[in-house]
């Protein structure tokens, strides 16, 4: 069976993204590997170093995916995926447009700018936003290759705190939808992909995990297990029993 | 003596910013006594602490939770930071000061040798300190508007930007359309230590110079982010007060600050007096290393999100523990002499602001962050 994640012409058959902002460098590896991550993101700020180069801890087959953390509205999310891609990681970008030190949310508007002018510049734009319908759609018709909206404020590993916003994202856009921060446990990866997610990006969990390589894999086998869950449809749960006497029942054939 | 509270000619007011005069109330407001063992715990287990709950973990009664606070704190540094540490060196290029602050060694009235680097004196540190690998760079001058004007300051901070990806400013508090300018130069980040929030005793402490306005320099952040710097640092000079009330108002007036400025990158630096030179009398009054960490531990259960800088004020192995538990920014091969990363001290170099107590290069202290389990960060910032 072919399955694949398809992002701007691009196949993938792994549906696990790496993020790698809280990683230890060395660790990138092995979580890649166990995890069986194809697209790893990474902030160019970090690329941005003289040495200790981050690129250099990517393993090859590995796709990029960087993103503009750090810039505040659209102008500055351009200007830094223009920067990525001068500094070699390729065409594909996720918007990250914050204006929040606090909580780190994203700014919609900003983003939905920021996603017409890079797809107009011929980059892959995935932007990363607040689970909100009508701003999806402006990113869909601006030129997005995905949404990837926000489970959770990022880094707080509180799972699907946005499960229902999600869920009509899932619903109403036809372009794949990644689940982005905010996923803590495999249970919840594994809860996002029944509810039809296209892939699942998570960081914080598996960087701060105890065991990186057993959460890595942990994470790889909720997964595949949420995702097959979706595609052989999972049964209707009700939360009252059926009439065993229906109130139709008098209607002749 | 002058009115503190009087402006200068020159200096900007904020007139549409209640900001300071919300800090000063809330800082007389708090009292440190009024904290129970039960209103820690209460404090320890909030999910988005309060100003109280912040106030709570100030206050002695806290004291006994220590363990619990880095506990707390080492969980929240984790989540939002990782294993990520940053490094920077600051780098003093002029020591002429025109304050009398009685407490500082580069007070105008301390007769040590003064110095200013030309620019060529400022390319030639800024080279050394970046052939060890250094990526950031904060620049620091005495506060003396007449030996090093803004116009001063802004070049050192475009050759800075030759040399270093990240430049910051811990100069005089300036006015917004000067903040603007060296912005525009290159640097990106701004500290100013309020030094005390007790305005009393402020006045006590500055007797004279531009730094006598208490008002000007408790607004100068606020200037900063209007001006379009990315972030600014707070910081009281812990020791010349009430340590507790001037923390208290450290975190008031960050948190306001980012309440009013949402997108401002937020940090705090925990300095505490430190012996200086023609002066080592001066007593650091009660803030021992265990007062130091509680602070700090308040600093980031308060606000999880902002960094926290741990300076070469404190000893090599308090430094090594508090990164990765509430602290996500080191300093390493620090010199707070004028010229002296590539002078040696004998040549004429202008004195330092105070004595270090950990002189490790950035190769050393790199490898005791790995030690630690820990991930060392050159840079995590572009300008744009």
């Amino acid at each position: 069976m072919s399955d694949k994640l398809i992002l701007g012409g691009h196949e993938f058959s792994s549906r696990f993204i790496l993020g790698s902002g809280k990683f230890d460098l060395g660790l990138i590896h092995a979580a890649v590997e166990h995890a069986g991550a194809e697209i790893v993101t990474l902030a160019l700020r970090r690329v941005n170093s003289f040495h200790g180069n981050i690129l250099e801890h990517i393993p090859a087959g590995v796709t990029l995916l960087p993103n503009t953390s750090g810039a505040r509205n659209a102008e500055e999310a351009v200007k830094i995926a223009r920067l990525a891609r001068e500094a070699g990681c390729g065409e594909f970008v996720k918007i990250e447009v914050i204006h929040d030190s606090k909580y780190l949310l994203p700014d919609n508007y900003e983003t939905a700018k920021a996603c017409e002018q890079l797809a107009k510049d011929g980059f892959i734009p995935l932007p990363y936003m607040y689970p909100d319908l009508n701003a999806a759609r402006d990113m869909v018709n601006a030129g997005a290759a995905a949404i990837m909206p926000l489970a959770a404020p990022i880094g707080s590993n509180q799972g699907l705190a946005t499960r229902q916003f999600i869920r009509i994202l899932i619903e109403e856009i036809d372009l794949p939808i990644i689940v982005d921060a905010g996923i803590g446990k495999p249970s919840q990866a594994c809860e996002a992909m029944e509810l039809g997610a296209a892939a699942i990006m998570a960081n914080t969990a598996i960087a701060t995990a105890g065991n990186i390589v057993e959460m890595a894999k942990a994470f790889r086998h909720a997964i595949i297990a949420g995702r097959t869950a979706f595609l052989a449809g999972t049964g209707r749960v009700l939360d009252h029993g059926a009439a065993s006497s229906p109130l139709t029942g008098f209607i002749q054939a | 003596m002058r009115d503190h509270m009087q402006y200068l000619p020159g200096m900007e007011v904020l007139e549409d910013s209640e900001i300071g005069a919300r800090v000063v109330q809330a800082m007389e407001n708090y009292n440190c006594r009024h904290y129970s063992a039960a209103d820690v715990e209460q404090a320890l287990t909030a999910e988005y602490p309060s100003l109280e709950d912040f106030g709570a973990l100030l206050s002695p009664a806290a004291e006994p939770f220590l363990e619990a606070m880095a506990r707390r704190a080492t969980e929240e540094t984790h989540k939002h930071f990782g294993s990520s540490v940053l490094l920077f060196t600051p780098l003093y290029i002029s020591n002429y000061c025109e304050n009398h602050c009685i407490y500082c060694g580069f007070n105008c009235t301390n007769n040590i040798r003064r110095a200013k680097l030309d620019e060529a004196g400022i390319r030639r540190e800024m080279e050394a300190i970046a052939k060890t690998g250094m990526e950031e760079v904060l620049i620091l001058t005495g506060e003396s508007r007449g030996m090093s004007n803004v116009e001063y300051i802004g070049r050192a901070c475009t050759i800075a930007r030759e040399f270093f990806k990240n430049v910051g400013i811990e100069v005089y508090p300036m006015n917004t359309d000067e903040y603007a300018y060296v912005h525009s130069c290159g640097a990106d980040y701004v500290t100013v230590f309020q030094e005390t929030y007790d305005s009393e005793r402020y006045a006590q402490l500055h007797l004279a110079g531009h730094k006598r306005v208490f008002p000007y320099r408790l607004n100068a952040q606020e200037r900063a982010l209007r001006g379009g710097m990315r972030g600014v640092a707070f910081a009281a000079l812990l020791g010349l007060s009430d340590f507790r009330k001037d923390a208290f108002a450290v975190g008031t007036h960050a948190y306001l600050i980012q309440r009013a400025y949402p997108h401002a990158e937020i940090s705090f630096s925990c300095p505490r007096l430190r012996p200086i030179i023609n002066n080592d009398q001066i007593n650091p009054k009660d803030v021992h290393e265990r007062q130091l960490l509680q602070i700090m531990c308040a600093y980031r259960i308060f606000m999880p999100f902002a960094g926290l800088t741990i300076s070469t004020r404190e000893r090599a192995e308090f430094r090594d523990h508090v990164i990765g538990m509430c602290a996500t920014k080191i300093s390493a091969g620090v010199s707070t002499g004028i010229g002296s990363h590539t002078k040696e001290a004998s040549e004429g170099v202008g004195d330092a602001q105070f004595e270090i107590s950990d002189e490790r290069s950035l190769e050393e202290v790199i490898a005791a962050i790995r030690r630690r389990g820990l991930q060392p960060v050159l840079n995590d910032y572009v300008y744009i």
